[in-house]
């Protein structure tokens, strides 16, 4: 009896051609060059294979509590002042816990008093406890902490992202790295100097403002001269352009005092703003009390004079001191919305308040990437006509059903890669190459059983149905187990064995259905021409 | 073409060979683990040799122009005062390549400074000869590879513990028992070759390893199968006879598809490069051992249990026939 079967097939080459897509795209033409480079667009590489860095770093969050929990002792001490409270001092009991602030030597009798006021201010984000010993002590909330702790993280992660932008690097990977604390995956391909990079990355955390000795000049020379040939000790040259700076985007030289005003973890945030009388727009900061402290001191001696901004060793800004300022300022000009935009950027970003601390880094060269990918695909394709010239000779007729549902597989599997965006890595090859051994089991499985059921006399017809049906519980378990044991290592896996998984887990997914399907269609359109009498080739 | 058309080999007869066998290579295997965890490298205690991912510290590989020459390098690196540097030449000679590598830092402040150094070191000696394009660096810090050791023991005791869990929910406890068992054994065996042949273990071998547990247990899946469907036609066989039926029916099943991923496998150990060596080593290794288990060491096993439970006068010495969802 023949079977109509031209709706399945129908269905196959549509498979079929989805799945090319999903590997070329559209390609601009039809040249070896031209499907290459469609192939790379829709794959993305792994660094393995691309070459490039990978960093590992961890934020120090502590700091940024201490830092937070530094601020807020300040503003008790200020508090308890201005309500005339007394105290000896209000200290942190343990480097190691900076989330707690210890108030110490009350005067006796004032307790209640204090209670009230530190309730008052600060039992939204701390817990009180004490009072009977003239003591207080004030312990960050947990659920406080750990949001200062993400927030930190973040602020961290879109810092070195500003700052690889510079470097034109083409998909960067900036994100929070799962398998630890507090630490971020950075994957640079194609960087080849680490050491550019992380100078670059560890740069960001410098944000500093120093008295301008004089500047703009045009060249170090004119610098240089104004100076009589030399410069102080204490003062030092640094390049700097942009409208902000020097009115120009030429690059122009000042002179500098070396020490700053104040740096890096001195400010606490950064943010466009309006001034309600001129209408000008400008950028307010805030900084640290310590810090307000200290530019307090030198503003006030200073009106009339410039300081300029510095990032990156780069004179970002000059800007001329009007009056004095304490902890919160404004940088004023008249900036456009974009300048405005920027530099407030630039200061927040800058002002990362937690060092970076390196916890792992690799990289691999580009050339060495490329032989990786030669000698991938070379063990793949050595691999793939040993499979296919043995399925042949060992099973002839139906062994071409095997190469073709084993082709089949190949290209679902490599468009489910294209589809998906998943990264192909060199353990992803090496998972493909598993595939086709892994895959073609399945086929023999199916074989091995018509070949009984031929041999203890059965039609053609029924020795294929019989095949494929007692096979299929035993493909499943195969399956199955594979799977599990390729999802277990997705989750538990760094990036190369994740690829790993993952060509392993949509290879068996593929197989499954070439295997059984295709290789089932293969099989009835091949008895829908045999004569009566003759048998499978198999 | 056919192999295999009638087999009838006494694979039960043979087991106290298999035993003699296994045992030849699971102690040679444990001596020599034995011998590198007495004699640890760099501070660290080992059964294995660790590859970086988890021993941390530094590994620098480069690939020079013309042959290296190993004395001037150690030379110009003990000059620039970097300590404990071990310098080796690495994979093919054609491709003059040198790994030198530095034992891990505790403190990670100072993680890179190894790495800078060497590379500092190298440029200034070597100058043009070398691309960069053709290194290869990995650092790795204490708490990192702690971190790797942690995620790669939870990876191993959750596949193991989903096969044992899918084996008794699928056959009887025994069934999955004996499995396990031989999963062990292939693993045992396998890593202790690392051990002989003084390779090192990295996290794709361990997913190597944990490929192979899955493919070991699939085979021994399919002859447990054949046992099952076996034992539910013919009662009145003992239970030995039908044991080596049922390997006999299923060798060639076994041996074709065990020797097509092997294939594939070897083509990946003899082509697939430097970087995959350890990976394709664990899994040629683990596919011939994992073959072998499941005919000389679960299935004997299975009878051994039985056995061993009808002299204790309990019940005949036949296997429960188990639950099968569909037939």
């Amino acid at each position: 009896m023949k079977k109509n079967l031209n709706g399945r097939i129908a269905l196959i080459v549509a498979v079929l051609l989805i799945f090319i897509y999903g590997i070329f795209g559209i390609p601009s033409g039809f040249t070896g060059k031209a499907l290459l480079a469609s192939i790379t667009q829709r794959i993305h590489l792994g660094l393995d294979l691309r070459g490039g860095a990978h960093l590992i770093l961890q934020v120090q969050v502590l700091e940024a509590v201490s830092q937070e929990t530094d601020d807020i002792a300040g503003q008790i001490q200020q508090s308890l002042k201005a309500a005339s409270l007394t105290f000896s001092q209000v200290i942190k009991p343990d480097p190691k816990k900076p989330e707690v602030i210890q108030i110490q030597g009350i005067a006796p009798g004032k307790s209640s008093d204090v209670r009230s006021l530190l309730d008052s201010k600060f039992s939204n984000e701390y817990d009180i406890s004490g009072g009977s010993d003239n003591n207080f002590t004030l312990t960050m909330k947990p659920p406080i902490e750990v949001a200062l702790e993400k927030k930190t993280v973040q602020q961290a992660i879109e810092t070195i992202r500003d700052r690889v932008d510079t470097l034109g690097v083409s998909e960067p990977i900036i994100q929070e790295y799962g398998l630890g604390e507090n630490q971020i995956l950075v994957e640079l391909p194609g960087v080849e100097d680490l050491d550019r990079v992380k100078s670059l990355i560890q740069e960001t955390a410098r944000l500093e403002i120093h008295p301008v000795i004089s500047g703009p000049f045009q060249d170090e020379q004119a610098a240089l001269a104004s100076v009589a040939g030399n410069i102080p000790p204490d003062e030092e040259m640094l390049h700097g352009s942009g409208q902000m700076a020097s009115g120009s985007d030429a690059d122009s030289v000042f002179i500098l005092q070396r020490v700053p005003i104040v740096a890096g973890s001195d400010f606490r945030s950064a943010d466009p703003s309006t001034n309600p009388n001129t209408g000008q727009r400008n950028v307010t900061f805030t900084l640290t009390n310590e810090a307000g402290d200290k530019f307090y001191d030198y503003t006030s001696q200073n009106v009339g004079h410039s300081m300029a901004v510095i990032l990156g060793n780069r004179v970002r800004e000059v800007a001329n001191i009007k009056s004095a300022i304490r902890d919160r300022g404004e940088i004023e000009g008249s900036f456009s919305q974009d300048e405005v935009d920027i530099l407030s950027k630039m200061l927040r970003t800058g002002a990362l308040p937690a060092s970076l601390v390196y916890l792992e880094d690799r990289t691999v060269g580009a050339s060495l990437g490329a032989d990786s990918i030669k000698e991938g695909v070379t063990a793949a394709v050595v691999g793939v006509l040993l499979v296919m010239a043995f399925m042949l000779i060992y099973y002839r007729g139906s062994g071409v059903n095997a190469d073709l549902a084993l082709f089949l597989n190949l290209v679902i599997l490599l468009g489910f890669m294209g589809f998906s965006g998943a990264t192909l890595t060199l353990p992803g090859i090496a998972g493909v190459i598993l595939t086709i051994g892994m895959g073609v089991d399945s086929n023999v499985l199916i074989f091995e059983r018509i070949r009984e059921e031929v041999r203890a006399g059965k039609a053609p017809s029924a020795a294929v149905d019989q095949g494929f049906a007692h096979a299929w519980v035993t493909i499943i378990d195969t399956h199955v187990t594979t799977i599990v044991s390729a999802a277990i290592l997705f989750v538990f896996g760094t990036g190369p064995v994740k690829g790993f998984a993952v060509t392993l887990t949509f290879g068996l997914a593929a197989n499954l259905f070439t295997a059984v399907y295709v290789s089932r269609l293969i099989f009835e359109a091949h008895l829908n021409r045999l004569k009566p009498g003759e048998l499978v080739s198999i | 073409m056919e192999l295999f058309r009638t087999v009838n080999v006494d694979w039960l007869g043979k087991k106290w060979y298999f035993l003699g066998f296994s045992l030849i290579f699971s102690i040679a295997g444990i001596c020599s683990m034995g011998w590198h965890w007495t004699h640890p490298e760099g501070g660290l205690r080992s059964p294995v040799p660790l590859g970086v991912d988890f021993r941390g510290g530094t590994e620098v590989q480069v690939q020079f122009a013309q042959r290296p020459d190993l004395d001037a390098i150690r030379q110009a690196i003990n000059a620039a005062g970097i300590r404990d540097a071990r310098i080796q030449t690495f994979n093919d000679p054609a491709l003059n390549e040198v790994l030198i590598s530095l034992p891990e830092q505790h403190n990670e402040n100072a993680l890179d400074a190894g790495r800078q150094q060497i590379v500092d070191t190298l440029r200034a000696h070597y100058n043009n000869h070398f691309e960069n394009s053709g290194v290869k660096v990995d650092v790795v810090g204490p708490t990192v590879g702690k971190q790797l050791e942690t995620k790669a023991a939870m990876a191993t005791v959750y596949s193991l513990a989903g096969m044992l869990i899918y084996l008794w929910f699928r056959f009887q406890l025994i069934y999955g028992v004996a499995a396990v068992v031989a999963c062990f054994h292939d693993t045992l065996i396998t890593v202790g070759f690392f051990a002989l042949t003084n390779q090192e273990i990295s996290l794709t071998v361990i997913a190597a390893i944990l490929t192979l547990i899955g493919y070991s247990m699939n085979d021994t899946i399919v002859v447990f199968d054949r046992i099952r469907e076996n034992l539910r036609i013919s009662r009145r066989e003992s239970l030995p006879d039908v044991v080596n039926r049922s390997i006999n029916q299923t060798l060639s099943r076994t041996v074709l598809t065990s020797g097509l991923t092997f294939i594939t496998v070897l083509s990946l150990y003899v082509f697939g490069g430097q970087v995959l060596k350890g990976f394709s080593f664990a899994l040629v290794v683990g596919i011939l051992i994992g073959t072998y288990s499941s005919i000389a060491v679960a299935a004997p096993m299975l009878v051994a249990w039985q056995q061993w439970r009808a002299e204790k006068g309990s019940t005949a010495a036949v296997l429960p026939a188990a639950k099968r969802s569909k037939a």
